[in-house]
């Protein structure tokens, strides 16, 4: 980060140098000041101490309720990103469709779950499910249904500007062969727009996993909701919601650096852009055609 | 058919739907100011030349953009407010709507850093490059040179921002704010449930309402006021 030229900063001289020098140990004195203020008041009001930070590190915290709430978190996660990326699939290469009312269908589908919040979508099939008894865990379904549904429609528009970034002679090469549409789309375009996508559907998958946490809401028994039971039992809930946001955070991180090391990988492999997603709502299609992507994939998108 | 509608319109005259939409836009509202200066800063802090600042903001948005905004939300009132019992208003539902607004802004702070920071990596080098070759130093090369391109290249990332901040205003039933969209359309349902289909999709549209216009606006602004390259 540091030795990346920056378009602000020229590379400094001497006295930049010094000015740069002073300034990082009054920014650290700062930082670790405020870092301090904040263990002294935790300090103050007695939440370091071991009686309540114990019982997180105990056997049966871990084994009743952190790795089976994660065990859940996962499971839920994992069904939503397989079926988003069948529904995103569908969807996508539908707005894409020559006819019109397969584009049409396609469109209104994806605007309506991309700007409905996803905890209206839980809520809803969860006391739908219930009232009509379907399944015999309404919570789990819910939580899957609702991801499936706002996922499938992000990833439809990933595919669709997928598709819209690579070069034109890419599609001209493929209909001058003697391909039709439909087969210009399925066995060139597509192929290569799915691997530019793989970085953003990677940076998706964090959004799906933070969302399953939205399953509490709703008393699905996810990480969150187990780590909240076990504080309520032990009056600690601060700092078993930290622990519970450490797992979530290391998980969500190493997903996020993976995302950023596929967008370098492929780069090469494909003529589509492939820059990761930003983590949170939906890429919108910008002026040039391309995802917004996020700061860290933006270096990595090349132009 | 013309029944139907009628139970309906009671319905909602029954609960009030259309304050629970504007106590999303209040949170949407505080949270969007509150988030624009934190991530402003924080931006700041990771495009500056300070390793150590550098360093702090990347630590900040790391941190915060991984963990689930339930986590955040859930964390205010059981940690915050119940163990360390800090409170931001003596009235219940001020305090919690506070702590709402507090853990939307600390989490869509990160993303909106990220969005300004990738707005200031749209602009190229050599722009900086010209603006100190015609002589510019720091202030006017960034006021006049890449500050403007680079909000241009923002505009998009913000709004995609802003429209996720207005929907995840709805998670802040785990703060305990019971007034807003998601908690209102829960009790309506949970009381008529003969009505859930119409109910739930009233709820939904009002959300395409305010969310497509915010989508077209910043789509437009951002090709309006591109940067040709």
């Amino acid at each position: 980060m540091s030795s990346q030229q920056s378009v602000l900063f020229d590379a400094p001289g001497p006295r930049a140098r010094r000015a740069i020098a002073l300034g990082n140990v009054v920014g650290a004195v700062v930082v670790l000041g405020i870092a301090a203020l904040v263990l002294l008041e935790l300090e103050r009001k007695g939440q370091l101490s071991w009686d309540l930070w114990g019982p997180v590190f105990t056997a049966n915290a871990w084994e009743n309720y952190f790795i089976p709430g994660l065990q859940n978190t996962l499971r839920a996660a994992a069904f939503a990103i397989v079926g988003a990326v069948a529904l995103g699939l569908v969807l996508g290469t539908g707005r894409l469709s020559h006819v019109r009312a397969v584009r049409w269908v396609c469109g209104v589908v994806v605007e309506f779950f991309r700007a409905v919040p996803v905890l209206l979508l839980m809520i809803f099939f969860w006391l739908l499910l219930g009232f009509n008894k379907v399944g015999d865990d309404p919570s789990f379904l819910a939580v899957v249904i609702a991801l499936i549904l706002y996922n499938g429609s992000v990833i439809a528009e990933l595919v669709r500007s997928g598709v819209g970034n690579l070069p034109r002679g890419q599609s001209e090469a493929g209909l001058a062969i003697g391909l039709t549409r439909g087969q210009t789309l399925r066995s060139i375009q597509l192929p290569q727009a799915l691997i530019a996508m793989l970085p953003a559907l990677v940076s998706q998958l964090v959004v799906v996993l933070k969302d399953t946490a939205l399953g509490q809401i709703i008393v699905y028994n996810e990480l969150l909701r187990a780590a909240q039971i076990f504080g309520n039992g032990n009056g600690n809930n601060l700092q078993t919601l930290a622990v519970a946001a450490v797992i979530f955070i290391v998980i969500n991180w190493l997903l996020t650096t993976v995302a950023q090391w596929l967008s370098r990988f492929l780069r090469g492999r494909t003529s589509g852009a492939t820059a990761a997603g930003p983590g949170i709502g939906n890429p919108t299609v910008t002026a040039q055609g391309g995802t917004a992507p996020s700061a860290g994939a933006s270096e990595s998108v090349a132009r | 058919m013309g029944d139907y509608l009628s139970q309906i319109g009671e319905l909602f005259a029954q609960y009030d739907v259309i304050g629970a939409f504007w106590v999303n836009i209040q949170l949407t509202f505080w949270a969007a100011i509150f988030s624009l200066v934190l991530g402003t800063v924080l931006a700041l802090m990771r495009i500056s030349p300070i390793a150590s600042l550098q360093w702090a903001g990347t630590a900040y948005v790391n941190v915060l953009r991984n963990t689930p905004l339930t986590v955040i939300m859930t964390f205010m009132v059981l940690g915050v407010w119940t163990q360390l019992q800090i409170s931001l208003s003596d009235d219940f539902a001020t305090n919690f709507f506070r702590f709402a607004v507090v853990g939307l802004t600390v989490y869509h702070a990160a993303f909106v850093c990220e969005a300004i920071r990738s707005g200031v990596n749209t602009v190229p080098l050599g722009q900086a490059e010209a603006a100190r070759a015609i002589g510019l130093s720091f202030l006017p090369a960034a006021r006049l040179i890449i500050l403007p391109q680079a909000f241009r290249g923002a505009i998009a990332p913000l709004g995609n921002t802003l429209i996720a901040l207005l929907k995840n205003s709805t998670v802040a039933a785990a703060a305990s704010v019971t007034t807003e969209t998601s908690s209102l359309m829960r009790t309506m349902i949970e009381f008529n449930s003969s009505y859930i289909y119409a109910i739930f999709f009233m709820f939904a549209i009002g959300y395409v309402i305010l969310v497509i216009p915010i989508g077209l606006l910043t789509t437009s602004l951002s090709t309006r006021l591109a940067v040709r390259r």
